[in-house]
């Protein structure tokens, strides 16, 4: 592998995260980060239709007239979503219940729409992989880290298994109360508020 | 009597209680970049509402005569009575929207173009917020009937548009404050949006 592409794969890692940086696909970084499984099960949903979306869309940019490209690029998107939506509700059931809309609204996720647009669009197919698996890994990595907070924090387990050791527990006779408020949503906005803190101190990035 | 009640109760409900934007997290990238004005923001509320109030019910009539199992039977040839085409509501859903938003776009600019100037720019961007899917989608899923996804369309798309209205307030009093670099933006935001989604939870309890 060359160094662009290497570039291309790591940029949007840390420094061009897709979630704390470029502001997209928010809505789905907050919603499913309740609990490790879920967060692991929609990043690999959005890696898959991530990259094959950009493939199939950088493939076909010479063909797609530029007054319907929005259109095509739906259609492109929808139909990878379905494919991952069929192959989550036949092999994990029940996370995909779990997850309900929110498999179904990777169609409306910006980044995926924000990347075949500004990338995809314009690179050849093997760039626009890269692009695809980088922006991935960045979104991936943005919600397990929301999600490990908010699992351990909120119920104090990690996929499920307990981490917080029983005799602490209030009602063991311990001191120690899980945080409640880490499984409903003012925790997810605020979680993710401090990280996008962290990410942009250490990456110098200002906003006007 | 009584209908009206349930519905009054339907629409507290997914007004404050179970606020699209703030409890299930739809719509926060439009809600992220719009919010830094106050005009712009009541614009693309009342867009919401709109779209909202069209779409939900219009994929209602196509999710029961189309796509749900058995749904076909109106047409009278006995084979088509039971197929099950409910894999194929995502990109259907999706085609409505974008379809809808272009119609009621076109029908704003002959009728009222006042009202097209002042929502113009939003409608296009409407048809990739993941509210408007979400909505159609929470449909589907809870089971709602003609004149409860009527009622649960105008009501998501009002309790979206005064979490935006109320978020860009807020953000227009913030340019005067003093924030830390890296929070500014983005951060300081979310920070907030978890503060305001807290203030909607203590709505919870309440029944009509």
């Amino acid at each position: 592998m060359d160094k662009k592409s290497k570039n291309i794969i790591s940029d949007p890692m840390v420094d061009n995260n897709p979630i704390t940086k470029q502001v997209l696909g928010i809505c789905s970084a907050l919603a499913i980060t309740v609990k490790m499984e879920q967060a692991v099960v929609m990043s690999l949903a959005l890696a898959f239709v991530l990259v094959c979306s950009n493939v199939i869309i950088s493939l076909l940019r010479k063909g797609i007239p530029g007054k319907i490209r929005i259109i095509v690029q739906l259609i492109v998107i929808a139909s990878l979503v379905i494919l991952a939506d069929q192959i989550l509700k036949a092999y994990l059931y029940d996370i995909s219940k779990q997850l309900s809309v929110f498999v179904a609204l990777i169609i409306t996720n910006c980044i995926i729409m924000g990347r075949a647009e500004a990338f995809a669009m314009q690179n050849n197919y093997k760039d626009a992989m890269y692009d695809g698996l980088g922006n991935a890994i960045g979104y991936g990595s943005v919600l397990i880290i929301v999600a490990t907070f908010r699992e351990l924090l909120g119920s104090g387990t990690l996929f499920n298994y307990s981490i917080m050791p029983a005799s602490i527990y209030l009602e063991n006779g311990g001191w120690y109360v899980n945080n409640g408020l880490m499984l409903l949503a003012p925790g997810a906005f605020i979680i993710l508020g401090l990280i996008i803190w962290v990410q942009r101190t250490y990456t110098h990035y200002i906003e006007d | 009597m009584e209908l009206l009640e349930h519905y009054l109760s339907l629409a507290t409900k997914s007004i404050f209680i179970e606020n699209i934007l703030l409890s299930y997290f739809l719509g926060m990238c439009s809600f992220l970049a719009i919010s830094k004005k106050i005009e712009a923001s009541i614009g693309l509320g009342f867009a919401v509402i709109f779209v909202n109030g069209v779409t939900v019910p219009l994929n209602y009539i196509i999710k029961v005569y189309l796509l749900d199992e058995g749904a076909l039977s109106w047409v009278g040839i006995p084979a088509l009575a039971t197929v099950d085409l409910s894999f194929l509501s995502f990109i259907t859903f999706i085609a409505t929207i974008a379809g809808m938003v272009q119609l009621v776009e076109m029908l704003l600019d002959k009728f009222s173009p006042a009202l097209y100037n002042s929502l113009g720019i939003f409608l296009p961007l409407i048809a990739v917020n993941c509210s408007i899917l979400g909505a159609s989608l929470f449909m589907g899923e809870r089971g709602y009937d003609f004149g409860e996804s009527a009622v649960f369309g105008v009501s998501s798309g009002a309790g979206f548009a005064l979490a935006i209205v109320s978020m860009a307030a807020i953000r227009f009093k913030l340019k005067y404050s003093n924030i830390p670099d890296g929070l500014k933006g983005l951060g300081i935001t979310m920070i907030l949006t978890g503060l305001l989604s807290m203030a909607y939870l203590s709505f919870s309890g309440i029944n009509l």
